[in-house]
């Protein structure tokens, strides 16, 4: 062996060791041309751009505690008597699940810093996730070509929330327990085939003995398997699109204007990487998390109030919380509406939001490339739809957290629960009309900045007595900048006769889009851009003030 | 679908194409682009004093992170587990989570920070230019791919043999089903297990609390006892799954206020017996208002008339908590007269 990396050394000359690995890589792996397309790739700079890092690094946190978690977990429902360091808790009968959780939280020096990092990173792995989620949507970034990693992302939404509860009901105690209790409930509902899913998932009745080990598998293998797949696919779409710009002077749809990956993305990124980890570090240090020897071991007869999930299913919780309870009994059958409704709701819900790229590109009917993104004013229909689903996603917490409510602020339970369930319908409905005015109003303040330019909060009086502000013209770059937006036309159908006189088969589908497109772009929905002969006449008549 | 597409001249003028990417402003175009801004140099790249200074502030961030890392390993190995320490403004808290927290946070705080600095201040911030190219293929690509796909086809002979392709179709689409068959045995049948819970006649009532029977005199009116069924204890092997079925709530109301006649009627001198399981989603119900004898379920609300066949009066459980009808024993102790009638916990298809 060493007779051959002489060889090789000498045959080299000096290269230095560095460069012989990469030689013996590239031969190997073709890193040389991996290297040319990406070591230099220019990354667009911009804080919200940051959004998607936090999700990464922090699904990265997740795994390196979860591994370690694993080392001391046992994923058993076999029960056992407390013997272990926490006083309150000892002769408990407790299943082999939490009494291992209370060992890594009270006998393994760091398994509770461990524990609440991995759960902390988890509350915001998802946080991260739909924060980043409302940028790509506000931004219009989600348009092609970039709607599959669209669906990559969403995807990791639903999966993360599965992992997240699937995670928490594994240490077994009273409060996860009541939230798997009120998922076995949920299933029972499901017509015909609740009650048979219910007992292969349990094992036969609830709780069984069965579910933690079952979830453990989807928890540690399964779930976050798929999300490794989705997460690297991502990556190497965003990699392979090039990142979206804002519009701005020497930015067009066919550059990208930035920093390069090495030396800069590379500090800058990985650096950040440190910065997430440090400041989860520094939260589980000081914020306790899911103390569940609080809540003491799960027995399906015992409850505390102010029982809620972890808050990214917070939404649904709402659901369950407000629906009426609906029962239609027939031959013999029930139909649970009650609980079936929301169930079904859940889903439709997160639906919504992956459907809405493909929507939107029917209504426009636009096939081109977009990698310029789009200020949220500037579409006040998107805009408007996406305030209106968070606005239904906020009810449906404050339904979810209804008791909370009103212990905290002395409310009756029935008013709060009334108040979402009308807030659920009416919120976001107004939600949309408010935004979409708001958008329009920023949009008449561009308009004026670029045709009256800035004001300088200058008073000035003329020889005639008149006091006039000082507006200061806009930058080349400025007005660029306001004035880049595409703005669409609302489509038109055509004549409904041809040129013949022979009338046209117009589809269904058509009068559909041409309404929609008519909706999203006339006059009430857009303010037209400033033209250059507006900007020239307003200019040239009155001069600069 | 081709009638669903958007003309391209119809569409509106896309960036960067509109004004030409880099024009100079002028009479006719006044908000053209004016091209990336010139470079402005930071104090860094001018003054050797000010870039040296950062690459000291860089350097003192990666000390302090060894540092800190330094001190997680003293505080691992010199604070005890159970050690607990005042910490203002959160109160007394563990002493070692809070050392091992705050000392691994600023290791890896201080190499971000020392990076981000670094990247910010001394490594060059002149933006470049990157060109994209459209992500379709070129037609000629796209013709040769379409080709060399049909001539792929012909020479598989897939279209032509029919019955390959119809057999091989059929085996692909079967050949899960055993994954699904394999699936069967993750639990029995539900059979009518659901319907039926640990109760008989003749059990004794136990309180939950003191594991002793329950007399007739120990419950008084207004109060709130929770009860299994004689002979199930905490240690046998299926004690939670019986419980999340047996467990009673017991009150006494005067018999003069209980409004539904049966509940009377299954009631011992106004002691009346409802599963503590709730019928929306299986919570158990804890919350007893002994004014107006409303039970509540702490998870979503659902409230229940205990005085009146503990029928729903708000919130979202779809029917009333089932009534096991009791009675008392020669020695005076209470006893079930039965399984309950009805299934207990939430609704499911084949409650009828």
């Amino acid at each position: 062996m060493s007779t051959n990396e002489n060889n090789e050394s000498r045959s080299r000359g000096k290269a230095p060791a560095g460069e012989r690995i990469a030689d013996w890589a590239d031969g190997r792996l073709g890193i040389y041309s991996l290297a040319k397309a990406n070591m230099r790739k220019i990354f667009p700079d911009h804080w919200s751009f940051m959004l998607g890092e936090v999700c990464l690094y922090t699904f990265i946190i997740i795994i390196l505690t979860g591994v370690y978690l694993t080392l001391f977990f046992h994923p058993s429902m076999n029960e056992v008597e407390y013997h272990g360091s926490y006083v309150p808790l000892q002769g408990q009968l407790m299943s082999e699940a939490f009494n291992s959780t209370m060992h890594i939280s009270f006998d393994v020096r760091g398994g509770l810093l461990i524990r609440q990092i991995h759960h902390w990173a988890a509350l915001i792995f998802i946080a991260g996730m739909i924060v980043h989620m409302m940028r790509v949507f506000f931004t219009g970034a989600f348009r092609k070509p970039r709607e599959v990693n669209w669906l990559f992302g969403f995807l990791l939404l639903v999966l993360g929330m599965f992992t997240g509860f699937t995670g928490y009901s594994l240490p077994d105690d009273l409060l996860s327990g009541t939230g798997v209790r009120f998922m076995e409930g949920a299933v029972l509902s499901v017509p015909v085939v609740g009650t048979y899913l219910s007992f292969f998932l349990f094992g036969g009745e609830f709780p069984g003995g069965d579910f933690v080990a079952r979830f453990y598998s989807v928890h540690i293998l399964l779930l976050p398997g798929i999300m490794l797949g989705l997460v690297v696919a991502h990556l190497i779409l965003v990699f392979y699109h090039k990142h979206t710009q804002y519009a701005g002077p020497g930015k067009t749809n066919n550059n990208v204007v930035g920093m390069p990956l090495l030396p800069v993305y590379m500090a800058k990124a990985g650096g950040f990487f440190f910065l997430v980890f440090g400041v989860v570090a520094v939260v589980a240090a000081v914020a306790q998390i899911n103390p569940i020897w609080a809540f003491g071991p799960y027995r399906p007869d015992q409850v505390s109030t102010g029982a809620q999930p972890d808050w990214y299913m917070g939404f649904s919780e709402g659901l369950i919380r407000i629906m009426p309870g609906w029962e239609i009994n027939f031959w013999g059958h029930t139909l649970v509406l009650g609980v079936f409704i929301p169930l079904v709701v859940f889903p439709l819900v997160l639906v919504a939001i992956a459907v809405y790229p493909f929507i939107e590109a029917w209504v426009t009917g636009d096939r081109r490339e977009h990698h310029i993104l789009d200020r949220p004013r500037n579409a006040p229909t998107r805009t408007g739809f996406g305030v209106a689903w968070l606005t239904l996603y906020m009810v449906l917490l404050i339904g979810g957290g209804n008791d909370i409510i009103a212990t905290h602020f002395h409310l009756s339970i029935n008013a709060v629960t009334w108040f979402v369930r009308i807030a659920v319908f009416a919120g976001p409905v107004l939600a949309f009309i408010i935004t979409k005015r708001v958008c329009l109003g920023l949009q008449r303040r561009d308009k004026d900045k670029v045709l009256h330019g800035r004001e300088t909060g200058i008073i000035k009086r003329l020889p005639h007595g008149e006091f006039i502000e000082v507006h200061e013209p806009l930058s080349q770059e400025q007005l660029h900048t306001l004035t880049a937006h595409e703005q669409y036309k609302p489509l038109e159908i055509g004549p409904e006769v041809d040129e013949n006189g022979v009338r046209r088969k117009i589809k269904g589908s058509e009068k559909l889009r041409a309404k929609l497109s008519k909706a999203y772009f006339n006059d009430q929905s857009q303010i037209p851009k400033p033209t250059v002969e507006e900007y020239k006449e307003i200019t040239s008549g009155h001069g600069h003030h | 679908m081709s009638s669903q597409e958007n003309p391209e001249e119809n569409l509106p003028a896309q960036h960067g194409t509109a004004h030409g990417a880099v024009s100079v402003a002028d009479e006719k175009h006044p908000f053209a682009d004016p091209g990336l801004p010139p470079h402005e140099h930071r104090v860094q790249d001018i003054d050797e004093r000010a870039a040296k200074r950062s690459e000291r502030t860089v350097a003192l961030l990666f000390t302090v992170s060894m540092l800190a890392t330094v001190g997680f390993i003293a505080s691992y190995v010199t604070i005890d587990i159970d050690q607990s320490a005042y910490i203002w403004p959160i109160g007394h808290i563990s002493a070692l989570n809070f050392a091992l927290g705050c000392t691994l946070g600023l290791a890896l705080f201080c190499i971000g920070a020392g990076a981000v600095h670094w990247a910010r201040t001394l490594m060059s911030d002149e933006e470049l230019v990157d060109e994209r190219h459209p992500i379709e293929a070129p037609p000629e690509v796209k013709t040769k791919v379409m080709a060399d796909f049909a001539q792929g086809a012909k020479e598989s002979a897939l279209g032509r043999r029919k019955l390959i392709r119809t057999t091989m179709f059929g085996a692909l689409a079967l050949f899960p089903l055993s994954g699904v068959v394999l699936l069967r045995d993750l639990g029995p049948l539900p059979g009518t297990v659901l319907r039926h819970t640990g109760w008989r006649k003749g059990k004794l009532l136990v309180n939950m609390n003191t594991n002793e029977p329950l007399r007739a005199s120990d419950v008084t009116v207004g109060s709130l006892t929770f009860a299994k069924p004689e002979g199930l204890e905490e240690h046998d092997h299926d004690f939670q799954t019986q419980i999340a079925k047996d467990a009673l709530m017991i009150i006494r109301i005067q018999p003069d206020d209980i409004k539904d006649k049966r509940e009377l009627e299954w009631s011992h001198e106004g002691i009346v017996a409802y599963s503590k399981i709730c019928t929306h989603v299986g919570c158990p119900i804890s919350l007893y208002e002994q004014q107006t004898h409303h039970a509540l379920c702490p998870c979503h609300q659902s409230t229940f008339d205990l005085a009146d066949g503990a029928r729903v009066i708000f919130g979202p459980a779809g029917h009333a908590l089932p009534q096991l009808r009791i009675g008392v024993n020669d020695e005076g102790y209470l006893e079930a007269l039965g399984d309950f009638e009805e299934p207990v916990g939430p609704a499911f298809w084949e409650r009828g």
